[in-house]
């Protein structure tokens, strides 16, 4: 929160007209306005409660209603209240309380002129003629060489207020947005940084750095680029809320929101996680694991008292005059934790597999008992790998490149990579010992040998199986889940961390 | 009713007269903690000034703080109360003569004078203004949360043997997690919110040069920059702010005023613990600029 780039810029930005001139919320247009948006919190997946919902209200009424800044965090405080949760709050928040009065409902002079080529050069006289005829702001007189001059020196002295007019002429100038065209945003966001060319600016910027101040180290130029790509993040950000601003204004409020949602974290599927998603997901698994590892292991906790020290109380007592007042208990030894993993990583659950080892990972930095196993139609230990190093991508590394789990043709055999690990690890697997198993059962029509898991189970304190494929699909095609999962103590469709929350939940 | 603040912005002004630099999530939610009385729950990564926060309103407030500090295996008499058991034995065996009777003794050993306050619950009967820290909460077990709720949202505590004890003046509370575990939803129903993270570059810049003595404009802004490009990698643990400060009054002792690659290099594992981290920060900063081109 503290981080977000809003807060240096959002000075002078109000809330919608009708809002700003009333005091008392319960009976104001403010009021409706809150109530959608909460409604669309709700839309998004956010667990707003009742209580919550009756916070942000009373919330509101201690902040100047112009202040918008005051207001996003008033509202942040009193209706997110986990951290995943934010990004989906800020966009609910732009689309509701960015809109700016009539300024930004958009110009039909400027949007009912002939609809421009995608491959024209909006920097020909023709696009920028409608430009100038457009509104009479201050900058619309501009060519499009002193617009980008004028983009340069915002940049250049950092300045944030000329950096967010900048942004606002640039897409009105070279979004191409038309009303009730139905094109998402990242299309205008396409076209108007294909004509900033910030790559080009940031090259600019540096040359011109080095000219002025001479002979420069490499380490202080580093310094430098990173501060002009901060700074150019930030006119990127400035233009994707210019251009959420105008399609709200002409599509609506809860059109645009619709259109915005996402899933949260916690609903992303693994298995079609994109990179961006996938970086949340690690994110937001580490407090998840700690909850599944103690749940796993059921490690005795507080308030179990050992068997009575009898020396020790009756040495206390002696202060009492020999009265044994205080009981001493010897300290419960704990059992050891004993998580086994076993995971397939075959191409099927490629995606799957990225966030398995993300969990073994997590699971090994909590506890040392958790050993863990990968496998295709081989299956290999990789233990060491997680636990002699503290970089999660080195040992994922280590096992694509040196696990041995291709047996014959690198494709899942279930049946076995399970024989594998019997033979070879059978015998740790104890009472105490909760073991696993994640993965498809896609086993391409080999032989199950579901025996084995049979078998592991009479051993094994519990064994449970974690399945990132939807329920429909078990047990159809090569899908063998059926067949193990007579034998485990129970089975789970795992697609998301919510369901790998409520697995860790069920498990007390 | 009395408010503490007038506005955000006065929120922020104190805060800065103590030494607290607050943007403007923190400053807001310390407003709207006064205003609506309710506690702040604030999680974050480690050396991000959660702590400092309570300790600094406290200050800034001329309070006296509160600390619990909450371990695995926190339980009531540790946070609470609890009863004085064995001034309660000595008690009763001076009562062995048997000269009153039980009922009379009962009510007399659970009395005021045999009761032992903990935090939470000297915080509710100070007379004087307070802030209650419950520091680290998520340290304790889930179960355990359940002692806070009564606290957090009615300001008493019930003891059976005398009844409820409720505050004289609503304190301002704070809890801490480090997000090790997820808290309860009926914790986090109780609180506001706020997640603390690392402070953007000119907020840390400023840190420095209040906690700093003696540092120079020029290399606090240095040392702000050259953080935040560290944390831009892919590290196990991202340098904290109170790294950042230990490394600036570093930096100012071994009289450097300008960093360079070298500087950086032999002086960055104040800022970074782990060796796969350093590596990985050394390598980054001595890197040839044109390597970063396009990037
Ligand atoms: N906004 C700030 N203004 C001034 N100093 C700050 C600020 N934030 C952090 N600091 C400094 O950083 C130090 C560490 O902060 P603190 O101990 O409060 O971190 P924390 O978030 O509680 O960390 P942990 O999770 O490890 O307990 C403080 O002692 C203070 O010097
Ligand atoms: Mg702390």
């Amino acid at each position: 929160m503290t981080t977000d780039s809003n807060s240096n810029m959002a000075n002078g930005t109000v809330i919608s007209d009708s809002a700003e001139a009333v005091g008392d919320v319960t009976n104001s247009p403010l009021l409706d306005l809150l109530t959608g948006f909460i409604v669309e919190l709700r839309n998004a997946g956010l667990p707003v409660s009742l209580t919550e919902n009756l916070d942000a209200m009373e919330a509101v009424q201690h902040i100047p209603l112009e202040d918008r800044v005051a207001l996003k965090y008033a509202l942040a405080a009193t209706l997110v209240k986990n951290h995943s949760h934010w990004k989906a709050f800020e966009i609910v928040f732009d689309v509701y309380f960015s809109l700016r009065g009539e300024e930004y409902a958009l110009d039909s002079e400027l949007l009912d002129g002939p609809l421009e080529d995608d491959d024209e050069d909006e920097q020909s006289p023709g696009g920028e003629g409608k430009g100038e005829q457009g509104q009479g702001g201050s900058n619309s007189g501009m060519t499009p060489e002193e617009l980008a001059e004028m983009l340069y020196n915002a940049l250049a002295n950092g300045d944030a207020s000329m950096m967010r007019s900048m942004a606002r002429e640039s897409v009105r100038r070279y979004a191409g947005m038309e009303p009730g065209r139905p094109v998402g945003g990242t299309y205008y966001l396409y076209r108007t940084l294909r004509n900033l060319d910030l790559d080009g600016v940031l090259e600019k910027l540096m040359q011109q750095e080095q000219d002025e101040s001479g002979e420069t180290s490499d380490f202080e130029q580093r310094l430098q680029r990173d501060e002009y790509k901060d700074r150019i993040e930030a006119l990127k950000k400035e233009i994707e809320a210019e251009i959420r601003r105008r399609l709200v204004a002409d599509r609506g409020v809860e059109a645009m929101a619709k259109t915005l949602r996402k899933p949260l974290p916690e609903d992303v599927d693994f298995m079609h996680a994109s990179r961006e998603e996938m970086a949340n997901l690690r994110k937001a698994i580490y407090p998840l694991t700690r909850k599944l590892a103690v749940r796993l292991a059921r490690k005795r906790r507080r308030g179990r008292k050992g068997p009575l020290d009898f020396r020790h109380t009756i040495r206390t007592s002696l202060s009492y005059g020999g009265v044994p007042a205080e009981p001493k208990f010897r300290n419960p030894r704990p059992k050891k934790p004993e998580i086994m993993v076993i995971a397939d990583i075959s191409g099927s659950v490629a995606a799957f597999a990225r966030f398995t080892l993300h969990l073994v990972y997590a699971l090994s930095s909590q506890f040392t008992q958790v050993r863990s196993f990968v496998f295709i139609d081989g299956l290999d230990e990789v233990t060491e790998y997680f636990e002699q190093t503290d970089d999660i991508t080195e040992a994922i590394h280590r096992v694509n490149s040196e696990a041995d789990v291709v047996w014959v043709d690198g494709h899942s055999d279930y049946g076995h990579a399970l024989e594998v690990f019997w033979n070879a690890y059978g015998k740790d697997v104890g009472p105490k010992t909760s073991v696993l198993i994640l993965g498809d059962a896609r086993n391409n029509y080999h032989a199950p040998n579901s025996w084995i898991i049979k078998d592991i189970k009479e051993r094994a304190r519990n064994v449970f199986w974690l399945n990132p494929e939807p329920k429909s699909y078990w047990d159809t095609g090569d899908s063998i889940i059926g067949e193990y999962s007579q034998y485990c103590d129970g089975i789970f469709e795992v697609r998301n961390l919510r369901q790998l929350e409520s697995f860790a939940d069920n498990l007390v | 009713m009395d408010h503490r603040f007038e506005s955000v912005n006065e929120v922020r002004e104190k805060l800065e007269s103590v030494d607290y630099l607050a943007d403007d999530a923190i400053a807001g939610i310390v407003h709207l903690s006064d205003r609506l009385e309710k506690p702040i729950l604030i999680e974050g990564p480690a050396g991000t000034g959660k702590t400092q926060l309570a300790k600094s309103v406290a200050e800034m407030t001329g309070a006296k703080l509160i600390r619990l500090q909450c371990y695995e295996g926190l339980d009531e008499a540790k946070a609470l109360y609890e009863w004085n058991y064995k001034k309660q034995l000595l008690r009763i065996q001076a009562d062995r003569s048997g000269d009153s009777d039980w009922s009379e003794l009962e009510d007399d050993i659970f009395s005021e004078e045999f009761l032992l306050t903990r935090p939470l619950l000297e915080a509710i009967r100070a007379e004087e203004p307070v802030v209650l820290l419950i520091d680290e909460v998520d340290r304790v077990e889930i179960e355990t949360e359940a002692l806070l709720l009564e606290i957090l949202s009615e300001y008493q505590v019930s003891i059976p043997e005398l009844g409820t004890v409720t505050a004289k003046q609503i304190p301002l509370v704070f809890l801490t997690s480090n997000n090790t575990r997820e808290l309860s939803e009926a914790l986090k129903r109780r609180c506001l919110y706020l997640h603390l993270d690392y402070p953007d570059m000119d907020r840390e810049k400023q840190i420095v040069m209040t906690r700093v003595p003696n540092i120079t404009d020029h290399l606090a802004d240095q040392v702000a920059r050259v953080v935040r490009s560290i944390r831009s990698l892919e590290l196990k643990k991202h340098p904290s702010v109170s790294e950042t400060i230990d490394w600036a009054r570093t930096l100012v002792l071994l009289g450097i005023d300008k960093i360079d690659a070298q500087t950086a290099t032999d002086t960055v594992n104040i800022l970074l613990k782990y060796r796969t981290d350093i590596d990985k920060a050394v390598k980054d900063m001595n890197a040839n600029a044109d390597s970063y081109t396009g990037s």
